[in-house]
Formats: C-alpha cells, structure tokens, sequence
C-alpha cells in the first residue's frame, strides 16, 4: 500500500471533492503532513507518545480456547488495550501533533461510536488544545458514556440535527463546520476517508498496527505470515493500518463490513464527502442511512483505498448480520476473557462462520484485529439480552 | 447518435448583454421541488426582475449548504425530489432568463457527465454549478458541458490563492461564481468587508460577470455587493421565506425589492 498517486488518487478512487474554500486548507494539511513525516524529530514524538500514553505497542494474544474449537490458529491484535480503549487514538495523536505543529489551537472531528470523540477530546486534553465534536443525535442517545467522556475530557460536544442524525450527517456538519475556522482549527478525521491527503494521512498513521502484528506473528507463527488477516471496516482505518502490514506478503486480507452498512457488497461508486469511493444510495444517488449494531460500522461509505484493494482484488470485503456480530462478542468474551467492541466482532463473527463453513481450511492461521473494547457497547447489549 | 436540441436563453450571452448596458445582476435560488408549486416561484422570480435563475437539485449530503438550504433539501427529497423529477418539472417552463442547475458531483458523475449535460440542455438549463467540484477536477466536466451548450460556472473563494482565482475566472463561463465569505450558504446579518476586494480581483482577471453569493439577506446587501461585482445570488433569504409558506406572489414581491436596491 503506496503513497497516492496524482491528485490523491488510489486507482479511480480518492482525489479532493471539496469546495474551492477548503482546497488550500487540504493542500496546507498535505504539505505539513509529508513535511512532518519526512522529519525524524517528528516521528520520535509520535513514537514516545504511543509508548509512553497510548500504551504501545499491544500485545497480540492467541486465542487458545477458540482456536481449539474452530481448528484454525486465531491470534488477536489487541487495540482494545490501547488508551481510551481503541485503535482511534494511533491517528488522533498523529494528527493532534501535526495540528500543534501547524499552529493551530483547536480540533473539530466527527463522530459515531463515539470513540474517535473521545480519542480527539484526550488528545486535546494532553496537547493543550480545545475540541469540538461533532454527533448525530441518534448516536448521542445510543452512545451516551461517550459522550460523557468527550464533556469530561473538555471537549464539546455539539449535537447534529439534520438528516438521519448518524455519522454521515455529523461529517457533513463538521466539514461545513471547517470552511467557517479553517485558519484556527485543525479537522481530525477519524476514518480513511475524505478529501485527499486524509485517506493517506490516517492509513500512515494506522500503520503501527499492522507494522507491529506483522513483527508479532513473525514471532508466534511458524509460518511468520498467517494466512488471513481479517479487520472491521466502517471508513475502514483499523482495517487499513493492519493490511498495510501485510499488503506485500501472501496473506488474504479480508475486511468485514456491517450488513447493514456494505458500501462495497451493496453500494456503488459515490462521491462524498470529499473523495469517490462506494457507498450505499438510492436508486437517485441519495446517498442511504447505514443500519448497524455498531454504531462506528453505521456509515455508509467505505474509504477509497478499499474501494481500490477491491478493485484490484487484493483484499475481499464480506458482511456479517448484527445477530452473528452479538454471538461473536458472547463466544469470545466467554472462551477468552475478552469482551470486544462490537464494530470489532463483525471480524470475529467472520471467522466463526468462515471456519464453521471450511472456507477457512483447518489448521490455517488467522490475524484479527480487535479494534475496541466493548464496556462502551454494555447499554445496546444489554437492551438485546 | 440523436442530436439534443438545446433549449432556453444562453447564460453568458444574456447576462454580458445586460451587464454591458449597466444593469446590476440578480440571480436568485430557488431548491428544485420544495413544494408543490415550485416551477411558479421560477416565474415569480422571472417576471419581479431577475436576470438569470439557479435552480438547486437537492443531494443528500450538502456539504456548503448551511441550514436553510439543507431544510429545503431535506423538505424537497422528502417529496421525491430528483434529476428525473427535475427534467419533468422544466419541461413545462419556457422563461425569458437563463435557467441554472446547482447540484453536488456525485449526482452528476453516476448518470455519466455527457448525458446529463445532454439532459439538463434538453429541458432548457444553460448552467451548471457543481460547488463540490475544484478546479482540478472538473476538465472532463468542462468538456462535456461544452460539448452540450451548457456552460459550467465555477466558483471562486475568499482562500483561493491568487492563481487559482486567474485560473477560475479564465475557465469558467456564463459568470463567476465569487463566495462571499468563508462560510455556506445562509442568512448573514453583513456582507463580510473582504468580499468587495476580492470580488474587484476577480474582475480584473476576467470580462466574464463576476456575481456574488452566500449571505447575501436584504436589498441593502445586493446593493453593497453589486458595488464591487457586476451582480449578487440570493439563496436562503428567499428559501427561508419559501419554507415559511411564502407563495410565488410574496417571492416576486420580495424579487422586486432586490431588484429596486440594486437598480436604485
Ligand atoms: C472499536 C471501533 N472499531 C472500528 C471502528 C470503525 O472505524 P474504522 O473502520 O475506521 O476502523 C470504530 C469507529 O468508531 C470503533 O470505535
């Protein structure tokens, strides 16, 4: 996985689809960011902060008792041990240095899960700046510990009214938010996604997660590379930051899309909110409400390199139900002690049915990464239960 | 392969016609099936004195679009609102002033750039504005617009480096389309101070009309903005009013007072 070529582009996908206001605002953050990357004294503060406060690097766990049930090797990268209980922080931090670097003295970002929210509100908190999140109201409702974390933390929380009031519609509003304070404040986008060099930007720094697995399994497996590497994908950041570890090897890499929200299995080429990519949309190009569990699988997009990796084949997308992602998260909280998110089950849920299914060969081995811890998932599990 | 007939009063003959005889340009916006009877606000605008007319087909996502224009949206995909809809509705209007499209890319791009240029030619639209779309990505729309006899605005904003704004105002054509300010569309209580300066730069990169657009709420505003362009849009102002149950002889009245601040 490649620096983007022309005009931002991964293949078709990608580019810059914004309004003339916010071109040199994209074009000052892509310059600060190869600026930035290129520097040694950069990548060392990036490096310290993720040992020293985001906790890395996560161990990756074999999941002993599943892995004797399904007959395939599982291992499990394990973000969820991150700081503030998911992969977001590896990006927000990234980001919220580069900001610092740029001058500027506020974050605005989006969210759905929440958790991008409350990894943007500490990274603010930590580097002295203020932030604003923006949220659909219906996730504010499902996702109200977050929220509360986020107003901890400092940040505030503004509530997103238009439209389906989900993350499409908080995006929206952040990027309108953005053309109105581009000279003070810095957009962090939580996901691969939006104008160019974002999608680009969040895969580099995603990257540690794959770069650290690919060590991880060189260590645990005999074969060094397992055979498939499976990951979430809502914008698709985790998944991209662990398949860039494995891109150059033979591994499958396989992303696990909410049913609901199957911007490859059930969309069509879309420009939104600042590239080309899929999404779901009607049969006038409206673009669709994403229905999931998981209210960070709950967009209706996919970022443009996946659209790429599929295109090229390189990487399959899937989709599981939300009732096979509730069955993920009990199996593995109760044959390995973990209770995953439930954006991160949909990769296990994956696994289940594969193995079940021998579409996973017996005695293959598997890489999953665990986005997220679920504690922020207790409410909506324990309305289903 | 049938030739489209192109229909309706070109953009960039009619408005250099009119700003050459010193008249000030009024366009106001209108969203694409926020009611019922939305074709007759065209007319109502038409008839109180505006020189050409942008007409918002509504995308999901309107990222320029500030709150009223996203409830005119909002209210108009309700109804069903789409091209299709769009293409229907103008084929029932002939109006002496150039018609004008503002939509977002995506609604372009996936039913193909030559066929909905080819469309939107048929059914009398001579203009198209896509804000979604920059500079440099918009040579393939560019050609297909051209090739359809449609001419593709572009838009210029406050941030836009000085060679950008050379470059848009060689490209575009029918108007340039100057922002305002660093905002989106949406009642303002003043035209931002900048605006004039730019809009003045702008004009000497061009003969092209330069016109003005977001915030602009009163006749008082037209008439600043009109001091340094050749001409002012005016969206949510009048949507505002159209959402508040407004009818096409309240949008002419309102029209009129534009068009009185702006001839005064
Ligand atoms: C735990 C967890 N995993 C995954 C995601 C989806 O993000 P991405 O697809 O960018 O990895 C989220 C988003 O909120 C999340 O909280």
């Amino acid at each position: 996985m490649r620096e983007p070529g022309a005009n931002g582009r991964f293949g078709e996908f990608g580019g810059r689809f914004v309004p003339e206001s916010l071109i040199p605002a994209c074009a000052e953050v892509e310059e600060a960011f190869r600026d930035a990357w290129a520097d040694a004294g950069f990548r060392r503060d990036l490096d310290r902060l993720l040992t020293v406060y985001a906790g890395r690097p996560t161990p990756v766990t074999p999941a002993w008792r599943l892995s004797a049930e399904l007959g395939v090797d599982v291992l499990l990268k394990r973000e969820d041990l991150a700081h503030t209980g998911s992969h977001k922080i590896n990006n927000v931090l990234g980001q919220a240095l580069l900001a610092v670097r740029m001058g500027r003295t506020r974050l605005i970002a989006e969210t759905g899960a929440g958790q991008h929210g409350v990894a943007t509100a500490t990274a603010a908190a930590l580097l002295g700046l203020s932030a604003t999140v923006f949220m659909g109201g219906k996730d504010m409702a499902r996702q109200a510990l977050n929220v509360h974390r986020m107003r901890l933390l400092g940040a505030e929380v503004v509530e997103v009214t238009s439209g389906s009031r989900t993350l499409k519609d908080a995006t929206s509003e952040a990027m309108r938010h953005w053309v109105t304070c581009v000279d003070e404040a810095y957009y962090c986008i939580g996901s691969v996604m939006g104008p160019h060099p974002y999608p680009w930007m969040v895969r580099e720094f995603q990257r540690v997660i794959g770069a650290e697995a690919r060590a991880q399994c060189a260590a645990e497996l005999p074969k060094a590379v397992p055979d498939y590497v499976v990951a979430c994908v809502g914008g698709g950041s985790n998944a991209a930051g662990t398949f860039a570890g494995f891109a150059d090897t033979g591994a499958q890499l396989v992303g696990v899309e909410a049913a609901g929200g199957a911007a490859i299995s059930n969309g069509g080429v879309a420009i939104m909110h600042g590239h080309r990519s899929y999404a779901i949309q009607d049969a006038d190009g409206q673009i669709l409400e994403a229905e999931s569990i998981a209210a960070g699988l709950d967009y209706p997009g996919i970022g443009p390199e996946h659209a790429h990796l599929h295109e090229l084949g390189r990487a399959r997308y899937v989709t599981v139900t939300d009732g096979e992602v509730v069955d993920a998260v009990k199996r593995l909280a109760r044959s390995e002690g973990i209770l995953p998110a439930l954006e991160s089950a949909h990769a296990v849920a994956w696994v289940l049915r594969a193995a079940g299914t021998a579409e996973l060969p017996a005695g293959s081995t598997v890489l999953i990464t665990l986005s997220g811890r679920g504690d922020k998932d207790s409410n909506s599990l324990m309305e289903i239960q | 392969m049938t030739t489209t007939a192109v229909t309706g009063v070109p953009v960039e003959t009619h408005l250099r016609a009119r700003r050459d005889a010193g008249r000030k340009l009024l366009v106001p916006y209108v969203t694409a099936g926020v009611c019922e009877n939305w074709t007759e606000h065209l007319h109502a605008c038409a008839e109180a004195g505006a020189d050409a007319i942008e007409i918002g087909l509504p995308f999901s996502e309107p990222t320029v679009d500030g709150p009223t224009v996203q409830e005119a949206s909002d209210r108009a995909l309700h109804r069903g609102t789409s091209l299709r809809t769009l293409l229907a509705d103008l084929r029932t209007v002939r109006l002496a002033v150039p018609l004008i499209v503002m939509t977002y890319y995506h609604l372009v791009a996936r039913e193909g750039l030559a066929a909905v240029c080819a469309a939107l030619a048929e059914a009398g639209v001579r203009g198209l504005i896509v804000p979604d779309l920059p500079l440099d990505e918009s040579a393939a729309l560019e050609q297909a617009a051209a090739a359809a006899g449609i001419d593709l605005i572009l838009v210029a904003a406050p941030s836009s480096s000085p060679a950008r704004l050379r470059e848009i105002a060689q490209r575009s054509r029918g108007f340039v389309y100057a922002v305002t300010a660093m905002a989106t569309t949406g009642e303002r209580t003043a035209l931002p101070a900048t605006a004039g300066a730019y809009a003045a730069t702008l004009k000497q990169h061009t003969d092209l009309p330069v016109l003005l657009g977001f915030g602009i709420s009163t006749p008082d505003h037209a008439a600043a903005g009109a001091r340094s362009a050749d001409g002012v849009v005016v969206g949510s102002a009048l949507m505002r009013r159209i959402l508040d149950g407004a009818g096409p002889a309240d949008t002419a009245a309102f029209v009129t007072t534009l068009r009185t601040a702006l001839d005064r």
